[in-house]
């Protein structure tokens, strides 16, 4: 006997339905099956027209995250299983905090803006020719950002930050953490040019420091390590244009 | 050769039934496909050209695209005991001589500068102490040059591409679009029909030039490493626009993939000195030609052998009853426990977090059980080494082309480089191309009317279909598996033939659940199904009428190679009746004869290739 388990999903159709409702479905339980077999097999099996984002099912591509009961997950590393015994019930709804497609499609041209608005590439002041081979770059160098550099820009930390919650134009926890990746990395010289977003009040200090952005993210990014390491950079800049009026420079990071 | 377009549509014009599909918006370049090759593609034209104006659509936002599951590395020669020559032999005969050389020639020479080019973008490449590029040893490759950003070089890869597209304005985005047409006319495509899946609104996107970079088909399989978007879209719209595809016969299966979910563990946990392991813990590789077990990775050697003749290995073994057997088919084992815990979280952080996450074991102390798995295609749409197609302003790059470097058999950290060479070199030369063509005139917006109307009639507006999606994609995937997967024979690749025509019929008999508008991916995978079911009968056509085995295409009742009438790629077009036809075009030779792959040679006793075009003739 195969053992059986509820989905309780938000379904919501723009077309025909004045607000979200939850509809129930049975599935089975496989022990390999994540929360996104399940889905599949609905969308196979029971109702084509669930709708849902995924694609790479190996936590890599960032598509598949929804709130499974009630925390951000990415869906397929979520094992079915370990929701079994809670009552035979799982709630999967879309990620909280983002304007709804339908069922479980959140929109996200707002995050790409944000996501944007860091100005999230390599800034140099020279480009030296390709001929002049790579860029320097020791492993200790690589390691003091490359944990932000793992980003899989998959919202789960929007959904988790209450601040997002209540503050819409607050810039969040990933694009902070990306503006801080490059910021922190030796080769770029473009930490000046970003604070202008980041130093805005719905920049980094809009954080409250609740730190649920690093206890969900599925990467360890840890983008609240990355906020208060900032703000700590930006205080040291606002110290030093004091100490230094003339000729200072934002360095990015302290090497 | 094949003829390149069918004769214009007929202008009815008629009105939408929805949306606008009049409102074409003009580009200059039209990249399908946000990936490592669309959007290496998107900035060198944006290079080329400030002023032009170009544009990427694809079905997911750019960095959901596939080549973020890409890990091992990328192959370009930086170090100083390296050559361009022998990366392109170790190419040209790890493809058995099936490679275009002149392609494999520009392809060793360009990909340490784009790879260098990538590395000034910002991509955090893996180091050596001094701060130097670092390399490693891949499959094939008779030296360590695979650059690679720890175990996840295809995420860093895309999301730095990605991240860098976004300061070139020229550059427009229209994320999450599904392409159901290339639009055709006097002679050259000129934009596609694509549905917007936020709004349903299905409209002309229209462009002097287009380059498809959709990446591969892996789908078409049951057991695959790729993504649920592999669907073959481009090579489906390349064939029924009447664009060859070539090569398309050979399909690489990657030896370790984990069971029952297909997620891919990296060559590289091998080429930091992995074991593969028969179910008597033995190093059976070396059973098969591929040389001697020695406890330290050796080049080209043991279970640094090419991809296709490991998978080889393991259908012989499975045979021998030496495998061991589990609900989701037979293993063997990954050893990579002498390795030690700090290589493993340093050089292969993504392989633990895989088995953990996925398979619930720790690689550090338990064996990991892998079985071959469907993961790249060789073939795809014919293009030039400039990444054009025989059809006047469609160029293809990246998975989804066949230039073709790789030949009968992919070398592992050629596909990303081959991204960025390519996509560089299509770009450039769409964007030339464009330059010189006039806008798109009113038939094509006919034509994008007809294509409306035809997705309206056969999917949104239906009644009466009785046959789910997801049944006749299962029966296809099992089809294309039982005959065309690591060994063929030419009566199943007959039935399969058969199979695949029904499939096509009970195809337009097809019911969505869904008539929305909104998001309707459900239409999105009814059409993704037509696109693989197209891409399916190329496979089985062109594995039926190759008659010798050549790397990844293995024939049991043709088991030689047979260069005097197959050292030539197939080239499969679509008749104007429907069915097809399988032609040969030779492969071109520079500089190195075919030659006997040979693997597993102790290092002291190598023979030193490559070997000139007077070599003698060793097949």
């Amino acid at each position: 006997m195969v053992d059986k388990i509820i989905l309780e999903i938000t379904r919501y159709s723009p077309e025909q339905d004045v607000e979200p409702r939850f509809e129930s479905y049975e599935v089975p339980v496989y022990k390999e099956w994540v929360v996104l077999d399940a889905l599949n097999y609905i969308k196979d099996k029971v109702d084509g027209s669930l709708t849902y984002r995924w694609s790479c099912r190996m936590g890599i591509c960032g598509s598949c995250g929804m709130m499974v009961n009630g925390e951000p997950k990415l869906t397929c590393a979520t094992f079915l299983s370990a929701y079994a015994r809670n009552g035979n019930k799982v709630r999967v709804e879309p990620l909280r905090y983002f304007p709804v497609v339908r069922d479980l499609v959140t929109e996200l041209s707002d995050f790409l803006v944000k996501l944007r608005n860091v100005k999230p590439w390599l800034i140099r002041k020279d480009e030296p020719p390709l001929s002049q081979g790579e860029f320097l770059q020791t492993p200790e160098q690589l390691e003091r950002y490359k944990q932000f550099s793992m980003c899989i820009n998959c919202t789960l930390c929007y959904a988790a930050c209450p601040v997002v919650g209540l503050d819409p134009v607050f810039v969040g926890p990933a694009a902070i953490a990306l503006a801080q990746r490059y910021n922190m990395d030796s080769r770029d010289q473009g930490a000046d040019e970003r604070m202008a977003v980041l130093a805005h009040p719905e920049g980094v200090w809009g954080c409250t420091f609740v730190g649920e952005c690093t206890r969900v993210c599925p990467k360890h990014v840890d983008p609240a390590g990355a906020i208060q390491q900032y703000k700590l950079m930006a205080v040291l800049d606002w110290v030093k244009s004091f100490v230094m009026p003339r000729g200072h420079k934002s360095q990015g990071c302290p090497q | 050769m094949c003829p390149h377009v069918g004769p214009v549509e007929a202008a009815r014009l008629a009105p939408p039934l929805f949306g606008k599909a009049m409102d074409a918006s003009l580009h200059d370049v039209l990249l399908v496909g946000g990936g490592g090759a669309g959007l290496r593609a998107a900035i060198a034209a944006a290079e080329v050209n400030p002023k032009l104006r170009i544009a990427v659509i694809s079905k997911v936002y750019p960095m959901r695209s596939h080549t973020v599951s890409a890990e091992g590395g990328a192959a370009g020669v930086i170090k100083p005991d390296d050559s361009l020559d022998e990366h392109a032999y170790d190419t040209i005969s790890g493809g058995d001589w099936l490679c275009d050389q002149d392609a494999v020639e520009a392809f060793a020479k360009e990909a340490p500068q784009e790879l260098l080019q990538l590395e000034r973008w910002g991509c955090p490449w893996s180091r050596e102490p001094d701060g130097h590029i670092a390399v490693r040893a891949f499959g094939g490759m008779k030296k360590r040059r695979t650059w690679f950003a720890a175990d996840k070089t295809g995420f860093h890869m895309l999301h730095t591409l990605f991240q860098t597209t976004l300061k070139y304005e020229p550059i427009t985005r229209y994320d999450e679009w599904f392409v159901t047409k290339l639009l055709v006319d006097d002679g050259r495509v000129q934009g596609v029909v694509a549905i917007e899946l936020m709004s349903g609104k299905i409209q002309a996107i229209t462009a002097k030039a287009v380059i498809l970079c959709t990446g591969g088909c892996g789908r078409v399989f049951p057991f695959t490493t790729n993504a649920n978007i592999k669907n073959g879209d481009g090579m489906a719209l390349a064939y029924r626009a009447g664009a060859p595809l070539k090569d398309m016969e050979f399909v690489q299966y990657h030896p370790t993939g984990l069971p029952f979910t297909g997620i891919l563990i990296t060559e590289a946990a091998r080429s930091e000195g992995g074991y593969m392991l028969n179910k008597d813990g033995y190093r059976y590789l070396q059973d098969y030609n591929l040389g001697k077990p020695q406890p330290k990775p050796v080049l080209r050697s043991m279970e640094l052998g090419p991809r296709d003749r490991l998978s080889q290995a393991f259908v012989k073994e499975d045979e021998k009853g030496r495998t061991i057997q589990t609900p989701y088919g037979s293993i063997v084992h990954l050893d990579l426990r002498h390795l030690g815990e700090k290589v493993i979280n340093t050089k292969l952080p993504f392989v633990r977090e895989l088995c953990l996450k996925y398979q619930n074991i720790d690689p550090v102390k338990e064996l990991i059980p892998v079985r071959p798995v469907v993961h790249y295609m060789m073939g795809g749409v014919s293009t030039d080494i400039n990444g054009a197609t025989p059809l006047a302003g469609q160029y293809a790059a990246g998975e989804v082309a066949c230039v073709s470097i790789n030949g009968a058999n992919r070398l592992g950290s050629n596909s990303l480089p081959e991204c960025l060479v390519f996509g560089a070199r299509a770009g450039e030369a769409a964007a030339l191309f464009a330059a010189e063509q006039n806008a798109p005139d009113g038939n094509v917006l006919a034509q994008a009317s007809d294509e409306q109307r035809r997705l309206e009639t056969q999917f949104l507006r239906k009644t009466g279909g009785r046959e789910r999606i997801s049944t006749i994609r299962e029966e296809m995937q099992t089809t294309v598996e039982k005959s065309a997967g690591i060994y063929r024979e030419g009566s199943s690749l007959k039935e399969a033939t058969n199979k695949l025509r029904e499939l096509q019929e009970r195809y337009h008999d097809i019911n969505l659940d869904d008539r929305s508008r909104t998001f309707n991916t459900e239409l999105e995978a009814a059409l993704e199904l037509g696109f693989m079911l197209d891409v399916a009968e190329s496979i089985v056509q062109s594995a039926l009428h190759r008659t010798e085995s050549r790397g990844a295409h293995q024939r049991t009742d043709f088991p030689a190679r047979d260069d005097n009438k197959f050292l030539a790629h197939s080239l499969i077009c679509r008749n104007a009746d429907g069915s097809s036809r399988v032609e040969y075009v030779p492969v071109k030779i520079t500089r190195w004869a075919p030659g006997e792959r040979v693997y597993g040679e102790q290092p002291q006793e190598k023979h030193e290739q490559p070997q000139a075009i007077s070599a003698e003739r060793a097949s």
